[in-house]
């Protein structure tokens, strides 16, 4: 029995097929009743909780859209953006960690791996055995990855790699690291495995914002790798770009997510509370505030759903994905803090969810392109000029 | 081991219910649908008793093709097989268990598991019903379920405390809250349930010995009233109590 009934004031849920609906009731039960318990605790402490990872894979949220044969439920990609959006209604950082897994991990080396990589990798990580990150971001390489610095050099036992990621999600959790490195000018893509000498992924700290996820610097000093672990397929920075455009697609789910929880709880607050006598819902300028962000949930579900059919149907383009990223993000944002004003000093307790969503938002905002690089990937597309060069 | 759990396709508990147009049955626009929340219980101890038999588990459920949804989600929750007892008449208890104990004769399983109860029309009669005309054992209201080679020991939830009874394969056991925690459908089960066919039978008609004339709402709740908020308050509120509610 669900506790959180969603929101949906345009009947969204017809035009999701039977079994899209099951997927999102299984996840938004599983986010009532393991997530949401025990988040504020690991938000505050600034831990990722782990024991969700091995209750997740069993169901299924590990490459979901992979084939069978690797243990994947082989759902579609609307299946898959609401996984994302219910993860996010708990939290930002328990999407974040699934949307690497998934995207950042197993996508990339189901694209661009050798069959030996794939039979190695995928029945793990799917399992939740196996946990995966994805080093693309360097100290002053961000929005920028094209001239990272990190060098891969053929030799004959191997490749050996040099250079620094930051910013990297699970990477001192993972077991397998997928790093983005140029051998001969030309970004290619490597295995390293947790342990490879000359490799060490220590846990940034201090963090305001996706507390409830590990973030990462990964640093190789003449690190050896096996010939087998360079990822056959990749060629140039399009590979890592590729990766990154389906984690922008759940994540313009994942926000969903977060608006969702954020405006459940100012309705909710905002119908209790009582003020002069009334409560805070009857004055008009929490009512505004409450009809712009259903409004903009409703936008920005209706944004995502023909993504994904798009998606689903292999006419979607990466401009499109950056449109929904940018501004479901960015919406958000502004509905997160919009229901912290609604809850006025009750908004910055943990007791409620919203402050914690609206700081996680702002890294949500920032990373996997940030709102600027979008606009400007949006803007080259309808102009036909770069302005980011 | 064969094991059949009968499930049924509800209104979802958040409904608000409308007394429909012919003033006997209820309005079914915007009415969402659900598997009924006992059996829930009665799927996962299905489950359970495979994993520990072997065997199969049939999800049935009698009514219209909308029940369809509901048998979809007990395969997503890892039954082997669905049957649909495709009926689009109204019938009483009576009636539907002998619909329904008519085809589980033919099936001949080991135990059939129901909920105590559908969340619907609340007649508790057709789990106890269809063990008499299938001349199974019947425990009720199970909390607990313990199965060692033939024989199945039961807690059975009563007024104040717990019954511990003990039976044997074949049985027919309603399951209350707490029998245990079924699972949630697996993203791996959901899609392999699409594959899964329904297999569908028409049910046998059975005359009804009771009908419905008419259903009603209860009448709406009036607003409260808070005498106040501490101990002061309390001599007013057995004052009203007594004299304006006349409970006390
Ligand atoms: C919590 C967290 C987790 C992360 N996880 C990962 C991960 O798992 N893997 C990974 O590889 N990376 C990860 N990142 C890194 C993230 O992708 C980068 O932070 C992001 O790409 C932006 O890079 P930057 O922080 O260096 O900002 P910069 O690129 O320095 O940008 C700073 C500001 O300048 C703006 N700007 C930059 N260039 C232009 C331009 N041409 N025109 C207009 N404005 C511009 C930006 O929009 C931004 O506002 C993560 C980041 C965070 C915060």
């Amino acid at each position: 029995m669900l506790k959180f009934k969603g929101v949906d004031y345009y009947d969204v849920e017809s035009l999701l097929s039977e079994e899209e609906v099951l997927v999102r009731n299984t996840v938004r039960e599983f986010v009532d009743d393991h997530v949401l318990p025990i988040i504020e605790k690991h938000n505050r402490a600034g831990t990722f909780p782990l024991d969700l990872v091995k209750k997740m894979a069993e169901l299924g949220m590990f490459g979901s859209t992979l084939p069978a044969k690797y243990g994947c439920a082989e759902m579609n990609n609307v299946a898959y953006g609401l996984v994302m959006q219910e993860l996010e209604r708990g939290d930002s950082g328990v999407r974040s960690f699934a949307s690497v897994q998934s995207a950042l991990v197993m996508y990339p080396i189901f694209t661009f791996g050798s069959e030996e990589q794939k039979d190695r990798w995928l029945p793990g990580l799917a399992s939740g055995e196996k946990i995966g990150c994805f080093g693309l971001t360097e100290p002053d390489y961000g929005s920028n990855p094209g001239g990272m610095i990190t060098r891969a050099v053929e030799t004959p036992d191997g490749y050996v790699l040099n250079g620094a990621k930051m910013w990297i999600t699970n990477g001192t959790l993972a077991d397998v690291a997928v790093v983005w490195a140029k051998l001969n000018g030309v970004v290619h893509g490597f295995l390293v495995e947790k342990g490879t000498k000359g490799f060490s992924a220590p846990e940034m700290t201090g963090k305001h914002s996706l507390r409830a996820s590990v973030t990462s610097e990964l640093i190789f000093q003449d690190c050896l790798i096996p010939k087998e672990n360079i990822m056959p397929k990749t060629d140039g920075l399009k590979a890592p770009l590729m990766c990154l455009n389906q984690a922008r697609y759940g994540i313009a789910w994942g926000a969903i997510g977060s608006a969702m929880a954020c405006y459940d709880t100012a309705l909710s607050y905002a119908g209790s509370r009582i003020q002069f006598g009334k409560p805070i819902s009857s004055f008009q300028i929490t009512q505004e505030k409450l009809v712009v962000m259903l409004t903009e949930i409703t936008k920005a579900q209706l944004l995502c759903l023909q993504l994904g059919r798009m998606k689903d149907k292999g006419t979607m383009r990466f401009q499109q994905v950056s449109m929904a990223k940018r501004n479901n993000v960015a919406v958000a944002l502004e509905i997160a803090r919009a229901a912290r004003e609604v809850l006025g000093a009750n908004g910055i307790l943990d007791e409620y969810p919203v402050m914690r969503h609206s700081a996680n938002l702002e890294s949500v905002k920032t990373y996997e392109g940030t709102h600027e690089m979008h606009t400007l990937i949006i803007g080259e597309d309808i102009t036909g000029i770069g302005a980011f060069v | 081991m064969k094991i059949v759990a009968c499930i049924n396709h509800v209104p979802d508990t958040e409904t608000k219910v409308k007394v429909g147009a012919d003033g006997k049955t209820i309005d079914p626009a915007g009415v969402n649908y659900m598997l009924n929340p006992y059996d829930e219980y009665a799927v996962e101890a299905g489950l359970k008793l495979k994993e520990q038999y072997g065997g199969e588990t049939i999800a049935l459920s009698l009514g219209p093709d909308a029940n369809k949804e509901t048998l979809r989600k007990a395969l997503a929750m890892g039954v082997d097989k669905a049957l649909l007892i495709k009926d689009d008449s109204v019938r009483d208890s009576l009636s539907l268990a002998r619909a329904i104990a008519e085809e589980l004769r033919e099936m001949k399983p080991d135990c059939v598991l129901f909920g105590k109860q559908s969340i619907d029309y609340y007649d508790e009669q057709v789990p106890g019903l269809v063990a008499e005309f299938l001349g199974y054992p019947s425990v009720s209201v199970a909390v607990k379920l313990e199965a060692k080679d033939g024989n199945v020991t039961c807690d059975r939830e009563i007024e104040g405390g717990h019954e511990v009874v003990e039976t044997s394969f074949p049985v027919v056991i309603s399951a209350q809250k707490g029998l245990n925690a079924p699972r949630y459908p697996s993203l791996k089960g959901i899609m392999a349930a699409k594959t899964k066919p329904i297999e569908e039978r028409q049910a046998k008609p059975f005359p009804s010995g009771v009908e419905v004339l008419g259903i009603s709402k209860p009448p709406a709740k009036s607003a409260g009233k808070i005498v106040g908020t501490d101990a002061s308050a309390v001599p007013e509120l057995v004052r009203l109590l007594q004299e304006e509610a006349k409970v006390i």
